[in-house]
């Protein structure tokens, strides 16, 4: 996720670093008086924690592991302007001490890791907690989507970044598939991590999760009320599906890249030289006819699989409050 | 605790590049940095200019070159995605023995490649010569908020402390039959995730205890705001000067 220099031309990488410094600038007005008093070392030993919490690699898939990006975290921990502030300075040092993204790119990788992460997590977060029940499970899954959402939408930034300024040779179709598709995996395990992280901090020091401050802190252990959960699954599971439904057509409408390169090249010339090329073909063809349906059935399969994980945690968290 | 002043890239020395003061070494790497990225990539002759200066800088440095190609491993997983563009790319083709390669794929690639190798190369450059408390210095004398500098330097300092306690926990963890495989293996190392940040979080509570019992009053004491000799820019900023030659000369050539 940490771009090197060359990806993006420098026009676009000036706009995204004027873009990031602004961010930065407003994040410290907004912190103001009490940052500079009180919070800098708590800062600071944050932006040491997510510096080390990134080390965390997590199996993804057969092979692939991904690495927290940690700005949906700090943002729930923190508050938005903190936890930007926070990812801010470690991505600024991961640059300048380890090499670890390119100078020229620093403001894209601000604004990717460090703004767009924890501010659309904190959005999510916000939007999820007063939609739900006002219980410690609750900040539990909304931590989860909300940091799932904040990779993919790191990744889309990366995309539009692309779009403008990537100096070509990929149609930005094919980056598109590629990048959400790879983020949308390790967004579920940043969720998971994520969720499983606020999850502990709320059971230990929940006075410590500024996203929640909100929630009572002696927990209500009266059961809710059946309707309200059942409510609030079948509207999330709809919401969900409605989604899949409108934002599918958008994703396949640009698939020209790699689909496109396979028809054009990889079998119209190939099935004659390698026999190994007719499957792929018929697999090309028939995936083309039934692009659209495929990409529907795959979200689906995500929203179930998500639905499925959320189900699980709540299920463990019960679990563990009844012992 | 030798954390507070070394990092995993820093490089022990007494030369010249090393004596520099870290801000002209800072707008130096950045003015390097921007000459590679805005050179267009067919002109070759530009990079092997700027992996002179490179080199030459290098050799200055007396930092080992042995030492300083093992640092930039972290180029690795990029020339592996870079080296995928060629393949995925759009038309037109060229075929290469049995593969259809992207023409522009490959000129993307190699863009990707050499910026990308140099950029780093000049990262590791200024990293391997430059302590961090210098470098915080440069960056809070080239106007970067004193607030951020101060969140860089408590994060440089438990940097060590924080992860050597996450290590320690995860060794702890795999003696007792810890393995993860899959995704929903995660929840022991998240667990693990949540109580260090409690830590971290109380132990920088009580870092700033220690500071109000010392008189810190919330002000940051704002130090070095000597100059610097113009003579003194003048000399760090030469490779940067050299790069900006090639980049313009790339562009009118």
């Amino acid at each position: 996720m940490h771009m090197p220099d060359g990806y993006i031309n420098l026009a676009t990488s000036a706009g995204a670093a004027v873009v990031a410094a602004g961010g930065v600038a407003t994040s410290l007005r907004n912190s103001g008086k009490e940052l500079a008093e009180r919070q800098v070392p708590l800062a600071g030993l944050t932006a040491a924690y997510v510096f080390a919490v990134q080390m965390l690699n997590f199996p993804v898939a057969a092979g692939t592991s991904g690495h927290l990006l940690g700005g949906a975290l700090a943002a729930i921990l923190l508050g938005p302007t903190l936890g930007a502030l926070v990812v801010t300075v470690v991505v600024v040092m991961q640059a300048l001490l380890f090499a670890d993204g390119g100078v020229s790119a620093l403001g894209l990788n601000v604004l990717n890791m460090a703004l767009v992460t924890p501010v659309v997590g904190w959005l999510v977060f916000r939007w999820l907690m007063k939609v739900l029940p006002a219980r410690t499970s609750s900040a539990v899954v909304s931590s989860m989507v909300a940091a799932a959402v904040s990779v993919v939408a790191s990744a889309t930034a990366f995309v539009i970044e692309y779009s403008l300024g990537g100096q070509g040779g990929v149609a930005v179709g094919t980056v598109l598939q590629a990048m959400v598709g790879v983020h949308a995996l390790i967004g579920l395990g940043e969720g998971l991590i994520t969720a499983l992280t606020v999850g502990t901090v709320l059971a230990v020091r929940p006075d410590l999760v500024k996203g929640a401050a909100d929630l009572p802190l002696v927990t209500d252990r009266t059961a809710p009320s059946r309707a309200t959960t059942v409510t609030f699954v079948v509207g999330g599971l709809v919401a969900a599906l409605v989604l899949v439904f409108v934002l599918a057509p958008i994703a396949s409408s640009a698939p020209d890249g790699l689909e496109k390169v396979a028809l054009d090249t990889g079998f119209s010339e190939a099935a004659t030289d390698h026999p190994v090329g007719g499957p792929l073909a018929d697999y090309g063809v028939s995936g083309v006819d039934s692009e659209r349906a495929g990409t529907v059935l795959a979200g689906t399969i995500g929203v179930a699989a998500t639905f499925a994980i959320g189900l699980a945690i709540a299920t463990l968290l019960r679990r563990r409050r009844a012992t | 605790m030798s954390g507070s002043h070394a990092h995993a890239l820093h490089y022990h020395g007494h030369s010249p590049v090393h004596h520099l003061p870290a801000e002209t070494k800072l707008v130096g790497l950045l003015v390097f940095v921007l000459s590679v990225v805005s050179t267009p990539p067919t002109a070759i002759w530009a990079f092997c200019g700027y992996a002179l200066i490179l080199m030459i800088a290098l050799g200055l440095s007396e930092v080992p070159a042995r030492f300083f190609i093992t640092r930039m491993a972290i180029d690795l997983p990029f020339v592996l995605f870079a080296l995928l563009i060629p393949f995925v790319g759009v038309e037109p083709k060229i075929a290469i023995g049995p593969f259809a390669i992207s023409e522009p794929g490959l000129l993307s690639a190699w863009n990707i490649l050499v910026k990308a190798t140099l950029g780093a190369g000049a990262s590791v450059m200024l990293a391997a010569t430059t302590e961090v408390p210098d470098l915080l210095r440069g960056l809070q004398r080239l106007k970067v908020p004193v607030v951020l500098v101060a969140i860089a330097s408590f994060m440089i300092r438990y940097l060590d402390v924080v992860a050597g306690e996450f290590r320690r926990t995860r060794v702890a963890m795999a003696a007792r039959g810890h393995n993860p495989r899959t995704v929903f293996d995660a929840k022991p190392l998240a667990v693990a995730s949540g109580a260090l940040f409690i830590r971290s979080y109380e132990r920088g509570e009580r870092v700033h205890q220690a500071m109000l019992a010392r008189g810190y009053d919330g002000t940051w004491p704002s130090s070095g705001n000597e100059r610097i000799a113009a003579k003194t820019w003048i000399v760090g900023l030469t490779p940067a000067l050299f790069a900006v030659i090639v980049a313009i000369a790339a562009r009118l050539l």
